[in-house]
C-alpha cells in the first residue's frame, strides 16, 4: 500500500465511524483531534477497524502513533505493506 | 394496593436448575437450556448486562464465534423491565443517559436503535434549598444555577473546564467534596445541585475521588439527558435480534458455576453442569464474584486477591413502582424529579434507610408510542445500603417495605395531590431484590467504587484469556459507561486473540 493509500484507508474509516465529519481538508501534519471532533472511543474504533479490515495490530501503547495522518503513515507503512485498500 | 409479589424468598437458597426470576424463582427448568450450545467458541460471555451484550456483539461483528450466557430467564441485566396485571410495564433503570449514547448505539448496535433515542423534555429539582426546572443542557443548567444561587457565570464555566480536563489516570487524591468546597466554599445548596443527580445516577458520594465526578458530570453536562423511546423491553428485543443476526448463540437460564482455567490460561466455563470450551471468557458478572468465586482465588497472585477483596461496592437502591389505573391520566409534571425534604444535603442522608430524598421517573404514554393502550407509570428510586436491609427478618422486612411505599406515595402527593386514588398497583424493591434477581453481591445496583477499575482491567495479566466488563470504578457505570466499557474490553479481547493466532 502506498503512503497515499494509507491516508485514504484512515479517512475511509473516519468517514464510516463519524459520517457527519468533513474529512475533505485534513492537514496531514496536524493532530486529527485538533481538526475533527474525535474522542477516545473514536480512536478505539479506528484501531478496531484497522484490525478488522487489514489484520493490522495496534497495541494500546502505540495509540499515540495515530495522532495525525502523517504519523499514521509512518507507523503503518511496514504493517500495511502488501495489503490492498479495502 | 398490592405489595411485593416476590416476598418470602429464601436469600440463601441456591437450588439448581430453577428459573431465576420466574415467580419467586421457584419454577423448575424442564430441560437444560445450554444443551444446544456448541462444544467450543472463541469467546464466552457471562452475563447479559449492557456491557456483556455489547462486548458479545462487537466480537461477533469482528468474526468471532460468541456464546452469551445469562442466569436469569430474561436478558439485559439491570437494563430490564417487568410487567404486572393491569397493563403495567415498569422500567428498572431507564431514567436518562448522556448524549454520547446516540453515537455508541449507532456504532456498536444499529442506526435504528440510535434513532429511537429522544431527549427528556424536563428535569425538576425540588428541595428546601431550591427549586428549578431545567433541560440539563450545559447552557440551560448554567443559566439556572447562576440565577438560583447568584453565582458568577465565568466561575461556573471555570468549574466545568476544570472537570472536563480530568482523566482517570490522574487521580491526585482530591475528593469530590473537597473540590466542590474549593470552587463553592460554604455553599451546601450549590453542592447539592451538582452532586445529588450524580449520586442518584451512580451511587457515588462526596468522598469519592474528584476525577470520577469530573468524568461522569462532564458526560452529562452537554446536550441534555436522553432516554430510549419504546421502553427497555423494545431496546433489549432489538439487541437480541441484532446479536442473533450476527451469529451470537444466546442462552438464558444458564448459570455459570465456574470459569475453567487450565495451565494458567482460560479454557472455558462450566455452565448448568456442562463444560464449554473457549480461549477467552468475558465476565459481565460482578468483579469480586468473577475473581473470588467463578475463577477462584487459587489462579491469582495473593496481592491481586487482596486488592479484589478490598473493592468496595458502590451501594444499592430501593425502588417503588407505581402503576396508574387504565383510563386514568396524570398531568405532565416533568420527566425526572429530584426531590428531597431534607433541609441540608449530605451524602449520608441520601443513603440513609429512611432518607427524605428520592427521584421520581415519570413514564407517560410517550415512553411506549408503539402501544395503543400505553399507560402511565411512576418509578421512584432512592439510594440504599445492603447492610440496612440484609439482616431484617421477614416481618421487619415487610414492615420496612410498606413504610418505604408509604413515605414515597406521601412524597408524591405533594406534586400530584390526587395520586393515591389513581394508583392500582404499587410494589417496592430493595437491595435484597437486586441481590435475588441479578445475583449481584450485596444487591449492588451501581457496580464498584473507583478501585474496582484497576482489578477489572488487570484480570488478563493474571489469567490470560480472562476479561471483565461491567459497572466498575464509578466512571464505567451507567448505561453509557457500561456500553463503552464493553467495547473497550472487546478491543482488548480481539487484540489478545489476534496475537495468540499470530
Amino acid at each position: 500500500m502506498t503512503d497515499d493509500q494509507i491516508k485514504q484507508a484512515i479517512i475511509a474509516i473516519i468517514n464510516d465511524i463519524n459520517p457527519d465529519e468533513d474529512t475533505s481538508n485534513i492537514d496531514p501534519a496536524v493532530r486529527l483531534r485538533e481538526q475533527l471532533d474525535l474522542d477516545s472511543m473514536d480512536f478505539l474504533d479506528i484501531v478496531m477497524e484497522l484490525r478488522k479490515r487489514y489484520g493490522v495490530h495496534v497495541p494500546d501503547t502505540d495509540y499515540m502513533e495515530l495522532a495525525s495522518l502523517d504519523s499514521c503513515v509512518n507507523y503503518l507503512r511496514d504493517k500495511m505493506a502488501g495489503k490492498v485498500l479495502a | 394496593m398490592t405489595t411485593d409479589q416476590h416476598q418470602g424468598f429464601n436469600l440463601k437458597s441456591e437450588a439448581k436448575r430453577v428459573l431465576r426470576g420466574s415467580s419467586g424463582g421457584r419454577l423448575q427448568q424442564k430441560s437444560n437450556p445450554v444443551d444446544k450450545a456448541k462444544p467450543e467458541y472463541d469467546v464466552i460471555v457471562i452475563g447479559s448486562g449492557l456491557a456483556g451484550m455489547t462486548g458479545a456483539n462487537v466480537m461477533a461483528t469482528q468474526g468471532y464465534r460468541v456464546c452469551l450466557l445469562e442466569q436469569h430467564y430474561n436478558y439485559g441485566g439491570l437494563a430490564t423491565w417487568f410487567k404486572r396485571p393491569g397493563g403495567h410495564v415498569f422500567d428498572i433503570s431507564l431514567h436518562g443517559f448522556p448524549v454520547g449514547m446516540v453515537k455508541s448505539m449507532r456504532r456498536y448496535w444499529s442506526k435504528e436503535i440510535a434513532d429511537s433515542i429522544v431527549q427528556l423534555e424536563s428535569i425538576k429539582f425540588h428541595n428546601p434549598q431550591f427549586s428549578f426546572e431545567t433541560q440539563f443542557t450545559r447552557e440551560d443548567y448554567t443559566n439556572k444555577v447562576v440565577n438560583a444561587f447568584k453565582l458568577d457565570r465565568a466561575h461556573v464555566e471555570r468549574f466545568y473546564d476544570h472537570l472536563r480536563q480530568m482523566e482517570y489516570y490522574n487521580n491526585d487524591g482530591t475528593t469530590t467534596g473537597e473540590m466542590l468546597e474549593r470552587f463553592f466554599p460554604g455553599r451546601n445548596d450549590v453542592h447539592r445541585a451538582f452532586m445529588e443527580p450524580i449520586t442518584y445516577a451512580n451511587g457515588s458520594t462526596l468522598h469519592e475521588p474528584a476525577i470520577t465526578y469530573g468524568i461522569v458530570f462532564s458526560n452529562f453536562m452537554s446536550k441534555g439527558v436522553f432516554t430510549f423511546s419504546g421502553g427497555t423491553d423494545q431496546l433489549i428485543m432489538r439487541m437480541r435480534k441484532i446479536m442473533a443476526a450476527n451469529g451470537v448463540d444466546m442462552f438464558s437460564g444458564a448459570q455459570v458455576e465456574k470459569i475453567n482455567v487450565e495451565k494458567g490460561r482460560v479454557n472455558g466455563v462450566r455452565v448448568n453442569g456442562r463444560d464449554i470450551k473457549a480461549p477467552v471468557v468475558l465476565s459481565n458478572a460482578n468483579i469480586k464474584g468473577t475473581v473470588l468465586k467463578l475463577a477462584g482465588p487459587e489462579n491469582f497472585k495473593p496481592d491481586f486477591i487482596e486488592k479484589t477483596r478490598a473493592i468496595r461496592l458502590s451501594g444499592s437502591s430501593c425502588q417503588v413502582y407505581m402503576g396508574i389505573k387504565q383510563g386514568q391520566e396524570i398531568p405532565f409534571i416533568t420527566d425526572l424529579l429530584f426531590c428531597s425534604e431534607a433541609d441540608h444535603f449530605t451524602s449520608e442522608e441520601l443513603c440513609d434507610m429512611h432518607t427524605k430524598s428520592r427521584t421520581f421517573s415519570f413514564y407517560y404514554p410517550k415512553t411506549r408510542p408503539h402501544l395503543p393502550n400505553a399507560g402511565y407509570t411512576i418509578v421512584s428510586s432512592n439510594n440504599a445500603k445492603w447492610e440496612d436491609w440484609a439482616g431484617l427478618d421477614e416481618t421487619e422486612y415487610e414492615r420496612e417495605k410498606n413504610a418505604l411505599i408509604e413515605r414515597t406515595v406521601a412524597h408524591l402527593e405533594k406534586f400530584i395531590p390526587d395520586i393515591r386514588g389513581k394508583l392500582d398497583h404499587v410494589e417496592a424493591s430493595t437491595p435484597r431484590t437486586f441481590n435475588f434477581y441479578a445475583a449481584h453481591n450485596e444487591g449492588a445496583s451501581f457496580g464498584t467504587k473507583f478501585e474496582g477499575l484497576e482489578v477489572s482491567q488487570g484480570l488478563c495479566e493474571q489469567v490470560p484469556g480472562l476479561f471483565h466488563a461491567g459497572s466498575v470504578g464509578i466512571i464505567m457505570s451507567g448505561w453509557l459507561g457500561t456500553v463503552n466499557y464493553g467495547v473497550i474490553t472487546a478491543n482488548k479481547m480481539a487484540e489478545y486473540l489476534h496475537v495468540a493466532k499470530a
